[in-house]
């Protein structure tokens, strides 16, 4: 696997790409917040638009990310759905209002509001998935702990991050080479055999990567212990990005953002924007 | 070279010191006692198990904060005493290199890992970026500054380690085993580029090897010599290479001085011994080494028995990856008992090979035959019951925690009764040298033992071709004999046809009737070993260094180096060690 | 390998390789269920690992970050499922503090606080904060979150019941002394 595949993070000159990825972090987390929290449909709208336009801005290449899309996509369908089997009047209790347009079998009767409700919903896929996808494929994976550490996440904890994107192409190798030598000596992990008997099996491949990383974990800690992590309070970062203009201006609009998404539960009275009333 | 340094203090000094780990029985360093002048480049020589680690960890304050145990007599580093000293402040005076270069690479690109130690001690980030970029010059290394890890040969990774260690301007510079995971070409290069940066820079170099005939290359002024935890011999390597302790402790001799020998020269008249560039040899002592060698009875070529393994104008891309490992056009066949070696750089595609043999792949086109039998309906599984595949690391293989039980996977797998699992693996223990122990964890074995049970694991399932990926890595000349005695007699007296992915020259010449070079996807020769280590272009495709064997042979006034070679290993084959 | 508690540095190496073999494990090596968001994963068992070796900080952090960085890598972040894995960590490294598997012990008590131990974290993790987070955030229908956290709750337990006291005791057997043993 090469690491386009593993990380996504592509080199581009844009916009986006300029911004520091700590900017790029506090506006991933903030709007997302505000994104998760609020219910009000044209705050919602209006995030969404902008974030597929920082989306098409980012240029992220097509066939990097089909199969993500694809995911996901198939993902909110089947949590729309199941949101719909479980509590099909939902929205009904929610806008206290109740529009049936249509009477189906037994308590599943198709309502605006519930319609409404599994729209907004819809939504707010569409407005988090972008802005973590542009977060994933602009931010320069080298950036990231500098950024958790700029945010206020201790350096050591932030390191640890950095770690885990250096070793996962490793344990990856490693991963799919233990899985082959098991599989040469006839490891069968196809729906061939009882379950309790796949997850029992499942050990003869976790049980190598488990030692295996064990290793690696006494190793690694030595060689950093040899140069000296951990010394200190604090730390500098060799691919920390300074903010610049246009990073202030860029959190300038996220603050915005966050502020006309909380404005309106003051509005609202209310997480909930309700047309029904 | 050493001569106006001894007046100086020394900067390292041992002082009659003991040293027993928490965890063992017994005193690994029994009262081991030396000094280092500043600047010196000392190699520390060893079978494993000697302690020649341990020296190094009392250097650099593994011992005693990593690696707590009891410590007698003064370890003193720069002024420092070891025992009362933190790792951090002992890396300030010691730079060191673990052998591990995936381990020691912590950082997302190669300029994040130079930098690390910087960032560390809160260096700004503009004098981090010239220190980054003058060492990276310096190392030959700047245009791969935002490659990551994955992306790099074992010799780049090698030399970024370098890097980082030298960005603090460190007075000693401690390298634990560099050789370990190198090919011969990068250990060549890392030697010299270690020669020649303590000799610009003043470095005090301390090396931890267990390969003399390679680690010579970096021309050390003193070799101390560590047996059993003692310090066996503190002198210089033509002292060393005049006596008899390497061959006392089972360390290898370089293979131009076994010629000699062998010749009947006197090796004691020569004035310098070491990296064979440096010794002269006259006319009449060359014209000795090659009636010697003319002496020897040239071997048959013993016939093919029949084909059992044929492969088949074999093309294979990767989709998923960069497409750095694709095979174009590969055909061989290897007759039943042969033992081939497989030879080219990382990402030439000796492992895809290996993977497409065993069905882990598939090609995209072509054929493998295994037994006359098309491989590409059969499932891993099947294919695995003719072909076992040893990989290079045995905790990738090792799933069970006990011996018998990690043997007999492989059956119970299978489904097979328990007595004739009992018996199959018994066999495969006995053969395997593991039957007394196959009542054991697998955690209390050697690492040599552990590559055994791979081996029986394998051997269980009956296969008749074996494919090993670098069996003897990382083990020192005594585990490396025993485990190609252990290869060859499975070779003969079990009838397996043996394959094997080697970076090791001694391997391929000593045990190997045919070789296979690949380089950049294509099958670059398919020759004896012999004529490879004396063909210079197919030596640097495949990443080979030459041999101090071949250098003696090429100044032979009349014998070609390739028939030196072959009548030199025929020869070695036959002299009982 | 000794059997003193690990160090701060091996601790935090430790979280950020656990994470990148949680990710790795929760992306190649897991049975989906066919109800959204759950599925049977290998990762948990892991976990429960790693958090008895490491002690609960590291396992919730190597919950979080490693679940984090699949979610970001798979699909948008699901935050509240992402806080359940770090809580999960947590809970399993308390029961860790009970236990003395460094040492090489795993009685069969042992097995069973472990056992307890774990159902009670799962369920806490996974059929009380998910759920109580997924309203809170997401305001999704309480019915369906509860349902589905409790369906997560009980697939992990079997998970972990089985995969992870075998991987647990198959560690404890490497860390026992090898002083005993003789050739026969």
């Amino acid at each position: 696997m090469s690491p386009a595949n593993t990380f996504g993070y592509v080199a581009n000159d844009t916009v986006i790409h300029r911004l520091s990825g700590s900017t790029k972090l506090i506006a991933f987390i903030a709007l997302s917040l505000i994104v998760m929290t609020s219910y009000d449909t044209r705050f919602l709208i209006g995030v969404m638009i902008f974030s597929l336009y920082l989306f098409y801005l980012a240029q992220i290449p097509w066939k990097n990310i089909r199969i993500l899309i694809y995911f996901v996509l198939a993902f909110s369908v089947l949590n729309l759905l199941t949101i719909y089997l479980f509590e099909p009047e939902y929205g009904v209790q929610l806008y206290e209002s109740r529009t049936v347009l249509a009477e189906g079998i037994g308590r599943y009767t198709l309502t605006a509001e519930q319609l409404f409700y599994e729209l907004n919903v819809a939504i707010k896929y569409f407005s988090t998935i972008p802005l973590a996808l542009i977060f994933v494929f602009t931010t320069d994976p080298s950036e990231f702990a500098s950024s958790l550490n700029r945010i206020g996440v201790s350096y050591r904890i932030s390191y640890a991050v950095s770690l885990a994107l250096r070793y996962i192409p490793d344990i990856q190798d490693s991963f799919f080479e233990i899985r082959q030598a098991q599989q040469a000596r006839g490891l069968e992990m196809s729906r061939k055999t009882s379950l309790v008997n796949r997850i029992t099996r499942s050990a003869q491949i976790i049980m190598p990567l488990i030692f295996n990383s064990l290793n690696r974990i006494e190793v690694v800690s030595q060689a950093m212990e040899l140069r000296r992590f951990g010394r200190n309070k604090n730390r500098t970062w060799y691919r920390y990005r300074p903010f610049a203009s246009k990073d202030i201006a860029a959190l300038a609009l996220v603050v915005g953002i966050v502020l006309i998404g909380m404005y309106l539960f003051y509005v609202n009275g209310g997480r909930f924007y309700n047309p029904f009333q | 070279m050493m001569k106006q340094r001894q007046t100086l203090q020394p900067i390292i000094q041992f002082n009659h010191v003991h040293f027993q780990y928490d965890s063992q029985a017994e005193k690994n360093l029994i009262d081991v006692h030396f000094d280092v002048h500043p600047g010196e480049t000392i190699l520390i020589i060893g079978p494993s198990g000697s302690g020649k680690s341990t020296i190094a960890r009392c250097i650099n304050g593994q011992i005693p904060n990593t690696h707590p145990g009891k410590l007698e007599g003064t370890v003193t580093v720069n002024g420092r005493d070891v025992y009362s000293s933190s790792i951090f402040d002992l890396s300030l005076d010691v730079g060191t290199v673990l052998q591990d270069t995936d381990g020691q690479f912590v950082g997302l690109t190669v300029a994040e890992d130079i930098a690390f130690a910087l960032e560390n001690d809160c260096v700004e980030q503009t004098e981090m970026r010239a220190k980054v970029e003058g060492w990276s010059r310096r190392l030959e290394i700047e245009h791969l500054l935002e490659r990551m890890p994955h992306q790099l040969s074992g010799g780049q990774k090698q030399r970024v380690s370098i890097s980082g260690i030298l960005v603090n301007d460190i007075p000693i510079l401690l390298l634990d085993e560099p050789l370990a995971n190198l090919d011969p070409a990068a250990g060549a290069e890392t030697m010299e580029l270690i020669k020649s940066i303590s000799k610009q820079h003043q470095y005090t170099t301390i090396i931890v090897e267990h390969r003399l005939e390679e680690a010579l290359l970096a021309d050390v002024d003193r070799v101390l010599v560590i047996n059993d935890g003692r310090l066996v011999a503190d002198t210089t390597p033509t002292k060393l290479l005049k006596s008899n302790v390497l061959s006392e402790i089972g360390v290898r001799e370089p293979l131009y001085l076994n010629a000699m020998k062998y010749a009947g020269l006197d090796v004691s008249s020569f004035p310098v011994l070491g990296n064979f560039m440096d010794v002269s040899l006259s006319d009449r002592q060359l014209v000795q080494i090659e009636e010697w060698a003319r002496s020897i009875p040239k071997s048959e070529k013993p016939e093919g028995k029949g084909a059992v393994l044929e492969v088949e104008n074999i093309d294979f891309s990767y989709t998923e990856s960069a497409g750095a490992k694709t095979l174009s056009n590969i055909s061989f066949s290897i007759q039943n008992g042969d033992m081939v070696s497989i030879v080219g750089t990382n990402g030439a595609g000796k492992s895809t090979l290996a993977k497409l043999i065993c069905g882990f792949v598939q090609p995209t086109s072509g054929n493998i035959r295994i037994d006359n039998q098309e491989t590409s309906r059969l499932s891993i599984k099947e294919i695995a019951d003719h072909v076992g595949f040893i990989m290079q690391n045995p905790n990738h293989m090792i799933s069970k925690t006990m011996i018998y039980d990690e043997v007999a996977l492989g059956l119970v797998n299978r489904g097979w009764p328990e007595d004739q699992i009992r018996e199959r693996v018994y066999e495969a223990l006995r053969i395997c040298g593991l039957y007394p122990f196959r009542n054991w964890p697998i955690s209390a074995l050697s690492y040599g033992q552990k590559r055994r049970v791979t081996i029986a694991s394998i051997l269980v399932l009956d296969p008749k071709i074996l494919i090993l990926d670098e069996p003897t890595a990382g083990q020192d000349y005594a585990h490396y004999t025993e485990m190609m005695a252990f290869i060859q007699k499975l070779n003969v007296e079990n009838d397996m046809t043996i394959l094997m992915i080697t970076h090791d020259m001694h391997l391929m010449q000593e045990y190997t009737n045919r070789t296979l070079v690949f380089d950049a996807g294509k099958l670059l020769a398919d020759t004896e070993p012999s004529a490879v280590f004396s063909n210079p272009e197919l030596i640097q495709a495949a990443h080979l260094a030459e041999t101090s064997l071949y250098q003696l042979g090429k100044l032979l006034p009349s014998m070609p180096a390739k028939d030196f070679i072959s009548r030199f290993m025929q020869y070695d084959r036959e002299v009982p060690r | 390998m000794n059997n003193n508690k690990p160090s701060s540095i091996t601790t935090l190496v430790a979280v950020g390789i656990g994470a990148a073999v949680f990710f790795v494990l929760g992306r190649f090596l897991s049975i989906p269920s066919g109800v959204p968001n759950t599925s049977f994963e290998t990762t948990y068992p892991f976990l429960a690992l790693m958090s008895i070796v490491f002690g609960p900080v590291a396992g919730a952090l190597i919950g979080l970050i490693g679940h984090a960085i699949k979610d970001l890598l798979t699909y948008g972040l699901w935050w509240s499922w992402v806080l359940s894995s770090g809580v999960t960590g947590f809970g399993y490294g308390l029961i860790g503090k009970r236990l003395r598997v460094r040492s090489g012990e795993f009685s069969k008590k042992d097995i069973v606080v472990f056992n307890v131990g774990q159902v009670v974290t799962n369920l806490v993790a996974w059929a009380v904060v998910a759920p109580v987070l997924d309203i809170l955030i997401y305001s999704e229908p309480a019915n369906k979150v509860f349902f589905q956290g409790i369906v997560s709750a009980g697939m992990n337990s079997v998970a972990v019941g089985v995969l992870g006291t075998l991987l647990i005791a198959a560690y404890t057997k490497t860390r026992t002394k090898t002083a005993s043993l003789s050739k026969e």
